[in-house]
């Protein structure tokens, strides 16, 4: 069977999917890529099904070398790309052949870029998903990130790469101005801007800037939080949860990220601003279906 | 005047929302509202998650109008003002309580001022229910526990608690379905999976349900 060596891991590479719905009325994450648009665009470019898996490369790329002839895209997050001692493209089908090796350099924009590999990434479906939840060391390769020396098994190519018409993902420049609907305390949100702090990963941001108060009290009885949601814990510091978060929160929401721009959310690093802007349902509507025009239609 | 609020959680989740207050009556009403919406099976629903006074549906706002969709749940949570309960068989839960499987089941009994016996007595004669499951696969949260016995968390948390693992926290009980750092009280250790992603019934527990721990 066709497979990619990881020669080196990079900083956090893990096999993703759109996530792992239907089960978090039993405590599971959706989890997923954490940047869902440049995830299909890369798949769709690959010739993928929409439920392949890809890999989430994050920060720092890893280093690939393949075993057989293999077609692959790397959208997303934008990186120096070289296969072998050639300069590829971002967005786009590259062939590779037995021993070549894809090696991420420099990072230009964006915190995370997905690679798809014509047939997609062939770890088994846990719970009907592939996405890697690190936490629970569920699905994914071995329920955990990827390490130097792991042999990736890739799935049978089955058809060709897709040319439909396309734009990638605008990335954000050092931060983003993230669209909300607002809750209860959504408006005490706006026009500050966070900075979003090293204490942040899969399951969520922590920013940093002026706190947030907020009218009910601070501690209540949990329920359920969607990914995009802004808790505010005790002390003001919003938490903005990401596709790892835990099913249920017991903070204050007071506003949630419009799906629409949780790709760009997806694209944010440490040290990075967010500011958030506060939306009318319309508006979310009608740049969802932007974006999905933008991947040239389909469902969300 | 309904006793429910119907509020958006962003662009593409609407949750149902009872009292404030951790009751089964309650707790019933949202299982119920839950296994309803789920019944209807509306194309573009997402999911839908019960907790102990809510009711989150996740859907797709370009499948699914978010105004009928408020209509609809607003329909079917006033309904049902006895919900039936949960008519399940008791699941029993075979515990071992104390030394290296319970290490706070000491500090549990000095709590409350009583033997350790008493601790697990206190523990093991309530019939439980599970409010909801959060936190990590599989995980239940189950109340209510008996108030002598309530002890709060630990100030700081355990960096690693066995899966199995049974704790206490306030009037809150469960069982860790893996290896994971953890604030419960661990008064005992049961052999039974929470959580098994490979078995044809991953889950054993379930919103709804009705426990019992057994000292083994």
């Amino acid at each position: 069977m066709a497979a990619l060596k990881i020669v080196r891991p990079g900083l956090l590479t893990t096999v993703q999917d759109f996530g792992r719905w239907g089960f978090q009325s039993r405590g599971v994450p959706v989890s997923g890529a954490m940047d869902g648009y440049s995830h299909r665009l890369a798949n769709m470019l690959a010739g993928n099904e929409d439920d392949a898996a890809t890999l989430e490369v994050t920060l720092l790329g890893p280093q690939i070398e393949f075993d057989s002839p293999a077609r692959f895209v790397v959208a997303g997050a934008e990186f120096k790309l070289m296969l072998d001692d050639a300069a590829v493209p971002m967005n786009a089908g590259v062939e590779a052949w037995p021993g070549s090796c894809l090696r991420f350099g420099e990072r230009m924009g964006g915190a995370r870029a997905y690679v798809a590999v014509s047939g997609g990434i062939d770890v088994p479906k846990v719970l009907n998903s592939r996405s890697t939840h690190i936490v629970s060391a569920l699905g994914g390769f071995e329920g955990r990130a990827l390490r130097a020396g792991d042999v990736v098994p890739i799935a049978a190519q089955k058809g060709p790469g897709g040319q439909k018409a396309f734009r990638a993902l605008p990335l954000p420049q050092a931060g983003a101005r993230l669209r909300v609907i607002a809750g209860a305390g959504g408006d005490r949100l706006a026009r500050k801007r966070y900075v979003i702090s090293t204490r942040s990963d899969r399951m969520g941001y922590r920013l940093e800037g002026p706190p947030v108060s907020t009218a009910v009290r601070s501690e209540m009885i949990s329920s359920a939080v969607p990914t995009g949601a802004i808790q505010v814990p005790p002390g003001g510091q919003p938490i903005l949860l990401m596709a790892d978060h835990a099913t249920v929160g017991g903070y204050p929401v007071v506003a949630a990220v419009i799906t629409a721009d949780l790709p760009l959310a997806g694209q944010l690093a440490p040290g990075d601003w967010v500011e958030f802007a506060v939306c009318s349902f319309e508006a979310a509507e009608s740049a969802l279906r932007d974006r999905l025009r933008a991947l040239g239609g389909g469902a969300w | 005047m309904s006793d429910f609020r119907v509020l958006p959680l962003g662009d593409a989740c609407l949750s149902v929302v009872f009292e404030e207050k951790i009751d089964p009556a309650i707790n019933a009403r949202c299982v119920a509202l839950a296994g309803a919406v789920e019944l209807e099976a509306r194309p573009g629903i997402r999911e839908v998650v019960p907790a102990y006074n809510t009711v989150a549906v996740y859907f797709d706002p370009l499948m699914l109008d978010r105004r009928s969709l408020a209509s609809e749940l607003e329909l079917l949570a006033a309904v049902p003002a006895n919900a039936p309960e949960y008519d399940g068989p008791l699941l029993e839960i075979p515990v071992r309580y104390g030394g290296v499987s319970g290490p706070d089941l000491p500090a549990v009994a000095d709590f409350a001022r009583c033997s350790e016996d008493d601790v697990v007595k206190l523990h093991s004669s309530v019939v439980y229910r599970v409010y909801m499951l959060g936190f990590l696969p599989g995980f239940a949260y189950l109340a209510s526990v008996d108030g002598r016995i309530a002890m709060p968390r630990l100030d700081t948390p355990r960096m690693r608690v066995q899966a199995g693992s049974v704790g206490v926290a306030g009037r809150q009980t469960g069982i860790y379905p893996c290896d994971t750092p953890g604030g419960w009280r661990i008064i005992g250790r049961t052999g039974l999976k929470t959580f098994d992603a490979a078995a044809p019934e991953p889950f054993l527990f379930k919103p709804g349900q009705r426990v019992k721990f057994v000292a083994a």
